[in-house]
């Protein structure tokens, strides 16, 4: 069973259509003893760092994501914000991130040599994997995915870049480091690249 | 590197799909379902939805409607239409919209537009804008409820709706509106030049090239079109319509 949790942190509703389209059953969740029972989990989110962490913890989220994650090993995608809060800290906040991951969040600027930057950045991009994937497998078409963020991540442990993106500064739109995957973009608004790549996360982990 | 967004604006009317020229004429044009249908086989950027009558008639968004709209659409939606409170913002998301553009209240309710980019963050909440040359030349905001300029300067307008805590500025020309005869490039500069969120030019686009020209020209994040993507041909037959990616690929480069 796939595992959405609701920490009231944005929209849930499009990932569960969308993998509804997939014949798959997702539930949506903040019990913690769903939680345990899941075989896949996702970690949505849209919004700031902090509130994020902060309903974690008041939902008691907290331990049980860590004890899925870290001794159970049972695979998690974080989208958006849910994949910043995978990281360590981030400079939207003032809290701890889950630190699945050794990560910094980074805002970003509004300019790069001379160029105005519009924040924050929303839009398409293509994603390019830098390392073999059955999450984002190699496409010769490209895979195109629509991004909303005003901060990207920055992996600290090159061997956990998934994809590289440019923006006003460079960030990593996904990092996969074995049962732990992250991306920023939201697959679910994402037409068929989305489909594809939700697919691969229950199929193939 | 971001590709920029070309963004079909579908206008309601009574759940019809309808387009307009100069925010007047409305004309119809069919079945939005089968419109949304045709858009998202062909793999659109992001759909704004506008209801042209919901704020005169003072009404509820549609969120049924809405709601199987977005249940086969897998790209960013937009709603404009006579948004007013924190609960229809959330019934909308509920309904699987992304955005809300909210025009009217911005200039009514400044307050209830700060904390509704508060309580669903900056992205969420579109600030819309019209703007309409008076009889001296001189660009003003313009209110389609009251069929008059609002004797703002747009300028000043944009940057008032950036404090507000918008995440992105969808620009109306209302005088371009349904000529096709491209953007109003200096004026989609000069607010791209006072803001610093991303701005949505809409009005005048009729080819790929307007397109290009309001992205490249006037560093606008998206172009947003009504009668490019659903006429065709001089005579402007209905024709839902939209370029394919390696056309748009090849002008972005």
């Amino acid at each position: 069973m796939t595992v959405i949790i609701d920490y009231q942190a944005g929209n849930l509703g499009s990932i569960q259509n969308m993998l509804k389209k997939l014949g798959e059953v997702a539930i949506i969740t903040s019990n913690p003893e769903e939680v345990s029972q899941a075989d896949h989990l996702i970690l949505p989110g849209v919004g700031a760092f902090d509130f994020g962490m902060q309903k974690l913890r008041e939902l008691n989220l907290v331990a049980s994501l860590q004890k899925k994650v870290l001794e159970e090993r049972t695979p998690i995608l974080g989208v958006c914000l849910g994949a910043q809060l995978f990281c360590n800290s981030s400079e939207e906040g003032n809290e701890s991130g889950l630190g699945f991951i050794n990560g910094v969040v980074r805002k970003f600027p509004t300019s790069l040599n001379g160029k105005k930057f519009s924040v924050p950045h929303m839009g398409w991009d293509y994603v390019r994997p830098e390392k073999e994937s059955k999450l984002l497998p190699t496409s010769e078409e490209g895979m195109r995915f629509y991004f909303v963020h005003s901060y990207g991540i920055t992996c600290l442990d090159q061997s956990d870049v998934l994809a590289k993106n440019q923006y006003s500064m460079m960030y990593h739109s996904a990092f996969e480091r074995d049962n732990i995957l992250g991306v920023q973009f939201h697959p679910e608004k994402s037409h068929r690249f989305g489909k594809q790549l939700y697919k691969n996360f229950i199929e193939k982990y | 590197m971001a590709i920029p967004r070309v963004i079909p604006v579908l206008l309601l009317r009574n759940k019809g799909l309808v387009k307009t020229v100069k925010f007047r004429d409305a004309k119809y044009i069919g079945d939005p379902f089968n419109a949304v249908k045709i858009l998202n086989e062909k793999e659109v950027d992001e759909l704004i939805f506008l209801d042209i009558d919901a704020s005169k008639e003072n009404r509820e968004p549609p969120y049924e409607y809405l709601k199987e709209i977005a249940s086969e659409c897998f790209m960013p939606l937009a709603y404009g239409g006579a948004i007013r409170s924190v609960d229809q913002i959330r019934n909308l998301i509920q309904s699987g919209i992304e955005k809300v553009c909210i025009n009217t209240q911005s200039i009514l309710n400044p307050d209830f537009i700060k904390n509704a980019c508060e309580i669903f963050g900056a992205s969420t909440i579109v600030g819309s804008m019209d703007v309409k040359k008076n009889m001296l030349g001189k660009y003003q905001v313009y209110s389609h409820v009251k069929k008059t300029s609002l004797g703002v300067n747009p300028v000043k307008h944009a940057e008032y709706l950036q404090n507000l805590g918008v995440g992105e500025i969808f620009l109306n020309n209302v005088d371009l509106d349904g000529t096709m005869t491209g953007y109003d490039l200096d004026l989609v500069k000069k607010i791209t030049g006072s803001v610093d969120v991303p701005v949505i030019a809409c009005g005048g686009a009729g080819s790929l090239a307007d397109i290009e020209k309001v992205v490249k020209q006037s560093n606008a994040s998206a172009a947003a079109a009504g009668s490019m993507f659903v006429f065709h041909g001089k005579h402007k037959a209905v024709l839902i319509n939209y370029p394919n990616h390696s056309a748009l690929n090849s002008i972005w480069g």
